[in-house]
């Protein structure tokens, strides 16, 4: 790293994403749902933060309001100390989605590329053999090398969800927001990729903010593990995962004690922010989940 | 003179209600499935798919040509399919430059009512202005039958012009198109809308990555459906006067001078004329739904 880079690195080290009192609310035809009250939250550097929480807690709505895709009601959201729509603007944070949304018309490298071609002026944008090279290099990291030329189609699910995940960190953000990116998946492939995720995310250096709703997941992936509630949603607990380094986490930790305590430390929380999910009406949930059309 | 007018009927519906169009358009993919690879299993059943219409076809020319042969029918009532296979080969040129001439009507009619039906379902699609004026003159256009309006543009046109039948064709193809593409550029999913605003995308640039290639098979299934409108139109246009040598005028003068046989053989000239239209529009259409699974 030359000095010249370091600078920015230096402000973005003080916190990857800012949250100050944010209120969000939607309107719906049952009347105003209170999605999300009084959420604070910081999350620094290199942090690697999920959200969880049930249904309707606005797990996914937070993520949204950091990624400048809903506007909140009332607070602040600050990426990197902008606000958040100056940070997407400039391209400050990469994000992966529940559903791939990868377009079925290009490649995988061609879909890796898309945010490239868009973004001459980006650190690989330039020109289309910087473009292709920085493609390259992904579809190597994320380990789909004989699939460079395939379509969307011709993966599996996992597949499609690491080339996501590929095309999300293509311009090296030092953000990631992932939105139950493997909430689609067979168990086996989720835990290969979480493994897969901790390298990357080690590699980058990124912070991360991933919504999840698995326990597990959280507790493995982690350092810190922000439980939500619903009615109106709202920060439950925050509680510090002590599972090592990112880069030191490997399969091995599932089976350790200590994991199960996380584990545990997590899910009396969560019930104790929730009554059982079941005695929500499905109606009620349907609208609290209520993306703004 | 069954076979010309059962084809007219059906073109007629299909270009008059713009449901139909749409239901039809609604999945680009069924269709392709429905006239696409052979279905796993059985080799058995594709084989009777083919020989089936085909043995149907053997028996019923074999039964025409016994019941003309036989005197119980008169010949200018129907014609043995012996004798207008004769008039064809007979008349082989004036089949072929007859097609060529209502062709190219059909073809230009085609391209020019494809143009402008995607150029004004883009425009009905940005500005809603646009979308509430055209929404009513589609629908009139939709409901009446374009060929009706043949007299009257030959008298705008000319009598010499084969422009008049080119805009006609125009007109009717011009319906499906813009109902299909309509629908197609509002099939974008939330998931690629959602990405697109992450990268900062401006309009034309969502229109070119996202919109526009969501929108092809549809629009692919709108020029399907247009092109044995634009074929059926041009060629009943010939009906109402204008320069002759055209499929539908030959039809026209080969009966009213009771030369029965030829007024066939033009006919079979023209199913295989509509025919071709279908066939490679289908192709068309077929290419652009690969891949949007």
């Amino acid at each position: 790293m030359t000095s010249a880079d370091s600078t920015p690195r230096d402000a973005a080290r003080d916190a990857a994403v800012t949250i100050a009192n944010v209120d969000k609310t939607f309107a719906t035809r049952e009347g105003e749902v209170h999605a999300l009250k009084d959420v604070s939250l910081t999350v620094a550097a290199g942090e690697f933060v999920s959200l969880i929480g049930p249904s309707g807690c606005g797990k996914s709505t937070l993520l949204r309001l950091v990624a400048d895709l809903d506007q909140p009601t009332a607070g602040a959201v600050r990426v990197f100390g902008k606000p958040a729509r100056q940070a997407r603007v400039d391209q400050d944070y990469g994000i992966a989605f529940q559903q791939s949304g990868l377009l079925p018309w290009r490649t995988v490298r061609g879909n890796i590329e898309l945010p490239l071609e868009l973004h001459r002026d980006g650190p690989h944008g330039a020109d289309a053999a910087s473009r292709r090279s920085r493609a390259a290099e992904l579809i190597e990291l994320v380990g789909l090398g004989e699939f460079a030329e395939k379509y969307p189609d011709q993966l599996s699910g996992g597949m499609q969800q690491r080339v996501a995940i590929a095309r999300a960190i293509a311009e090296k953000p030092n953000l990631l927001l992932m939105d139950e990116p493997f909430g689609a998946l067979d168990e086996m492939t989720r835990e290969y990729l979480q493994s897969e995720l901790l390298r990357i995310a080690a590699e980058t250096g990124a912070a991360v903010v991933f919504v999840t709703h698995s326990i597990p997941e959280a507790v493995y992936l982690s350092d810190r593990v922000v439980v939500m509630s619903p009615r109106p949603g709202r920060i439950e607990a925050i509680i510090d995962m002590k599972l090592g380094a990112t880069e030191q986490r490997t399969d091995a930790i599932r089976e350790d004690v200590a994991f199960f305590e996380m584990v545990t430390a997590v899910r009396e929380s969560l019930h104790r922010g929730s009554p059982p999910t079941g005695s929500i009406p499905a109606r009620d949930l349907a609208a609290r989940e209520g993306r703004s059309a | 003179m069954s076979e010309p007018s059962a084809a007219l009927n059906s073109g007629a519906r299909n270009g008059g209600a713009p449901n139909s169009g749409a239901r039809n358009g609604g999945a680009p993919n069924s269709g392709a499935r429905n006239g696409g690879a052979p279905n796993s299993s059985a080799l058995n059943s594709r084989t009777t798919h083919v020989l089936a219409p085909i043995v149907l076809g053997v028996v019923v020319v074999a039964i025409w040509q016994a019941l003309a042969g036989s005197g119980l029918v008169e010949a200018y009532l129907l014609p043995s399919p012996a004798a207008i296979v004769g008039e064809i080969v007979a008349f082989a040129p004036s089949m072929i430059s007859a097609s060529g001439i209502t062709g190219l009507n059909a073809l230009i009619g085609l391209v020019l009512g494809t143009v402008l039906g995607i150029l004004t379902a883009i425009l009905a699609s940005v500005l809603r202005i646009v979308d509430g004026m055209t929404a009513p003159v589609v629908a009139a256009l939709s409901v009446i039958p374009i060929v009706a309006l043949a007299p009257v543009l030959n008298t705008m046109f000319g009598a010499d012009s084969q422009f008049s039948r080119q805009a006609i064709a125009a007109l009717a193809s011009f319906v499906p198109v813009f109902i299909n593409t309509l629908r197609g550029v509002r099939q974008t999913l939330p998931v690629h809308r959602d990405l697109m605003r992450v990268y900062a995308a401006s309009p034309g640039e969502i229109m070119r990555t996202v919109t526009l290639p969501t929108a092809t098979p549809f629009v692919f299934t709108g020029i399907r459906l247009a092109s044995s409108l634009a074929v059926i139109s041009a060629l009943v246009a010939e009906y109402f006067g204008g320069p002759r040598g055209g499929l539908g005028s030959l039809i026209a003068t080969s009966a009213a001078s009771s030369a029965y046989p030829r007024a066939w053989g033009y006919v079979v000239a023209s199913i295989v004329l509509g025919l071709a239209f279908y066939l490679v529009t289908l192709g068309l259409e077929r290419a652009a739904t690969l891949r949007r699974s």
